[in-house]
């Protein structure tokens, strides 16, 4: 069988792996012989790198000599929230110089949370000959003159070159002018999906009016708040073809014309399947929505600030929607419509109107989601911010929805308690990765003790994701979930009491996940130079501001830590507040 | 729960592999078993880490063998996991500032929640982000996106303009309710998160730095912070001992009182560069959108404005 298969000449080797497009299988086909190896390094067309320090541009680029789409990720995901200091890295800068000179045929680039700057851009929109698509998730440290140049050069007769997808995603784009936009050729047609969401400044509207005119396979459209409503009518009107949609503000004096003009854009649009925008949402303006409810799928109402009364009257028409992001004005009652009304219902985002005020401002609690996981079978990724939790509940919802996935519940007071027994959420919790057997994304809140990581390193088998705050007492519940958690790629960890001890015993367990971020924890220098002596494979960050850790008493903890496995050695780009421990047991500044 | 106590006495006939560990593994046992016992209890505000000493050599050993409850990893893991035992760890560290009373604080709750957090500020400089010196204000909580919290409080703020416009006097219908709802969102988010952080740029460097404006109140702590951050030399060693707090603001900033090579201003929201210092601080968090550490010289341009706004003599740096 084995000589067989061998026998077979090498392009049809190649077409039937150019079949098979999962990583995972791809890497296994890799290791059958020497020569599937050979045969699928050269025919590998799509990689995905989760940390871009894991490894080195050079190093993909002399394994997969011919890659068109690739995809990089660089700052921790607690980066979202500040946790980690401006310039501590994540620069893309590298990987388009090495790639501009060796695939001159890339069509795709994926960042997120990467720092990409004008030059960088710039470079990328003369380099690669048939650039296709470029999404900035979460990215920094561009400009709209970045932009600019992207626009300017997305078409060439003499290259086949046609920009295809520029989605912006929640990147930070200093807004220098919205005079970008005219820099798209008069005769480019072939846009199919722009996401201007984040954009602060004013695009220029007759610019983005033409664009969207000529593109006849434009298929997503985010626009971003600074586009007027009474401007959406006309924009819907050219692009009928439409099938996702982010206004901007929704708001208007209420006219009649304005209305029935918007109304009649919509009902024009049979494709619409997505919503999202509404900012500034007045609400006598939603009904001109409602023509074309029953085709929603994903609705995103997360920035609309209006009462449960009017949202119910929205959602309960939207009777084919399977992704809903909302704000907590949905309230308990919101919810249970939801629940009788979207039997589709996949996933639910409910985040907080007031997360900073000390009571609760609307009639949100615990409550709502249990009614949602009684009514919405289908149900699999619940993010849901609450002040209030009980383990009775949890209970329910894990008995009710085992088909859960990702289950991300963020109490906004720290440590709170079961608000009926005042017991911590530990069984609660429990519940959910006991029944919840397919798990992959797991946050935690509310108080816990070490117990919920001992069910945790018990049951949840296929969690591949932890997020933890202000939960545990000791080393040993970090060590269940190093010891236990077999499939576990991700680990954040903010303000626990974990120590040394559970992260010395489990090192190995580090080269087996991507990362694990630690901060504000109990974790000492001392247990870091140890770690970084013993693990040459780990990169292990010391993130500290208050200036070198050796300063410090070894009994007082370090700040942030941020280890993650590597073949690339340490990283040459750290800033000053970065320490790292090498193999020579010399603390090295960067 | 009895899986847990497999997990940690890990059976004595532990696959990790062979020399140094085991004997220890042996005599430990019985004691990582009682010791479990009163953990699962809780009884853990006894003392610091009863469970501690023990865990260590317990741990260091199991891991390859694998416990009652868990499936034996492949032997390198043990492997590893043994090298890094109570032998090479230095010293116990205690966690006593931390961890013993945080459970009965937790119940209690409320203000007292991050304690961590709140001690590390103590211990520490003013740090960029750290837990400010007022509030109970902890960074990165809730986990919401710096993007939605602008978004929430931009809105409030355009929703109250809005209101004021068409409201006018309060009165007692229902779009008063709606309108405290709305208010008191606003109030608390631009109370307690100002648009969180904004960006600090000094001359001369590309990449810039992000400030929590919540964490100061008035802006000699801000530009004290603003120094260490950008002038602080990395040679400069703080001994961080019990007493060695930085010193703490007593020395006017060279940033605010001209003195030195470089002056703090901002962007306000008309797009206006501005001199830091001038308008009340409550104003200046109302309106600043980013900072920028510009060098004197080049801050000529702002000081006519700054001159006439404020009909007030100011030496210009030549």
């Amino acid at each position: 069988m084995q000589r067989m298969a061998c026998s077979f000449p090498d392009e049809v080797l190649e077409h039937v792996f150019s079949f098979v497009q999962c990583d995972n299988d791809r890497n296994a086909i890799s290791t059958v012989c020497k020569s599937w190896y050979k045969i699928e390094r050269w025919s590998r067309r799509r990689v995905f790198v989760g940390n871009c320090y894991a490894i080195s541009p050079d190093m993909v680029i002399r394994r997969f000599p011919d890659v068109r789409s690739i995809e990089l990720k660089g700052k921790p995901h607690f980066a979202d929230f500040n946790l980690v200091p401006d310039g501590w890295g994540g620069y893309v800068a590298p990987w388009i110089s090495a790639m501009a000179a060796a695939y001159p045929w890339l069509e795709e680039i994926r960042l997120k949370r990467m720092v990409i700057t004008d030059e960088n851009l710039e470079l990328i929109s003369k380099s690669f000959k048939n650039f296709k698509v470029l999404v900035l998730s979460s990215c920094e440290g561009f400009s709209t003159d970045g932009l600019a140049a992207i626009a300017a050069n997305c078409r060439s007769y003499l290259h086949c070159r046609n920009l295809r997808e520029l989605d912006l995603r929640e990147s930070e784009v200093e807004d220098l002018s919205g005079h970008w936009l005219k820099h798209f050729p008069d005769d480019y047609t072939s846009l199919v999906s722009l996401n201007i969401a984040c954009l602060g400044c004013e695009v220029s509207f007759s610019a983005l009016e033409r664009l969207v005119g000529r593109c006849p396979n434009l298929r997503t459209l985010r626009l971003n708040r600074a586009v007027p409503l009474d401007k959406l009518a006309n924009l819907l009107r050219r692009a009928p073809q439409l099938v996702e949609l982010g206004t901007g503000a929704y708001s208007s004096e209420l006219r009649p014309d304005v209305f029935s003009n918007l109304s009649g854009a919509f009902s024009g649009c049979k494709e619409l399947k997505s919503l999202s925008g509404f900012w500034d949402v007045v609400p006598g303006y939603l009904p001109a929505v409602y023509p074309i409810c029953c085709r929603l799928t994903t609705l995103n109402l997360s920035y609309a600030t209006i009462q449960s009364p009017d949202l119910i009257k929205l959602v309960g028409q939207c009777q084919n929607l399977q992704r809903l992001w909302v704000l907590d004005y949905i309230e308990d009652a919101g919810l249970d419509a939801v629940a009788a009304s979207c039997k589709d219902l996949r996933e639910l985002r409910v985040f907080p109107s007031d997360p900073y005020g000390p009571e609760p401002n609307v009639p949100l609690t615990e409550q709502g989601l249990v009614s949602i996981s009684e009514g919405c079978s289908k149900l699999q990724s619940v993010l849901y911010f609450c002040r209030q939790m009980s383990n009775a509940a949890l209970m329910t919802i894990a008995r009710n929805r085992p088909n859960m996935t990702r289950f991300r519940l963020c109490i906004i007071e720290p440590g709170t308690p079961d608000y009926l027994t005042l017991q911590p959420l530990d069984v609660g919790f429990g519940a959910i990765v006991e029944h919840c057997k397919d798990l992959q994304r797991l946050s935690l809140s509310g108080l816990l003790t070490d117990l919920v990581f001992e069910y945790i390193g018990t049951y949840a088998k296929k969690l591949e994701m932890l997020s933890v705050a202000f939960a545990g007492e000791s080393d040993l519940g970090l060590h269940h979930v190093l010891s236990g958690c077999e499939k576990l790629r991700k680990l954040e960890i903010r303000d626990c009491p974990f120590g040394d001890k559970a992260l010395l015993a489990n090192a190995a367990k580090l080269e087996t996940m991507r990362s694990l971020w630690m901060s504000s924890c109990s974790v000492t220098f001392g247990a870091c130079k140890l770690l970084g002596q013993k693990m040459p494979r780990l990169n292990v960050e010391v993130i500290d501001e208050r200036g070198t850790p050796d300063s410090r008493p070894e009994s007082c903890p370090i700040d942030k830590l941020y280890i993650y496995r590597t073949v690339a050695g340490s990283r040459f780009d750290m800033p000053g507040f970065v320490w790292t421990i090498d193999e020579d047991s010399a603390m090295r500044l960067s | 729960m009895d899986g847990t106590l497999g997990l940690l006495s890990g059976g004595g006939g532990s696959g990790g592999g062979g020399s140094s560990g085991a004997s220890a593994n042996e005599s430990t046992v019985s004691k990582v078993e009682v010791v479990e016992q009163d953990f699962v209890g809780m009884s853990s505000e006894a003392s610091s880490y009863p469970a501690e000493a023990e865990l260590e050599l317990g741990l260091g050993l199991s891991l390859g063998g694998g416990g009652g409850a868990v499936k034996a990893k492949p032997c390198t893991w043990g492997e590893r996991g043994r090298i890094l035992t109570a032998k090479d760890f230095p010293s116990v560290v205690s966690h006593g500032s931390s961890t013993p009373s945080r459970f009965s604080d937790r119940a209690t709750a409320a203000a007292v929640g991050p304690v961590s957090g709140t001690k590390r500020a103590a211990d520490s400089v003013c740090q960029e982000g750290g837990s400010p010196t007022g509030g109970s204000q902890v960074v990165g909580w809730p986990p919401i996106r710096a993007y939605r919290m602008n978004s929430l409080v931009n809105q409030a703020k355009s929703q109250r303009a809005e209101e004021d416009k068409l409201i006018g006097e309060k009165d007692k219908s229902p779009d008063a309710t709606k309108k405290k709802i709305y208010t008191k969102a606003e109030t608390n988010a631009k109370e307690k998160c100002h648009l969180g952080f904004v960006k600090v740029n000094i001359d001369g460097v590309p990449i810039g730095r992000k400030v929590d404006l919540n964490a100061h109140s008035c802006y000699a702590t801000l530009a004290q912070m603003l120094e260490d951050m950008f002038f602080r030399s990395a040679t400069t060693v703080k001994s961080m001992g019990s007493g060695g707090e930085k010193e703490q603001l007593t020395k006017p900033s060279k940033l605010l009182d001209g003195s030195s090579e470089f002056v703090l201003t901002y962007e306000d929201k008309d797009g206006d560069w501005m001199l830091v210092g001038d308008v009340p601080w409550g104003m200046f968090l109302g309106s600043v959108k980013r900072l920028r550490i510009m060098r004197t010289s080049e801050a000529n341009g702002l000081a006519p404005r700054f001159h006439e706004r404020n009909e007030r003599q100011r030496s210009k740096p030549i």
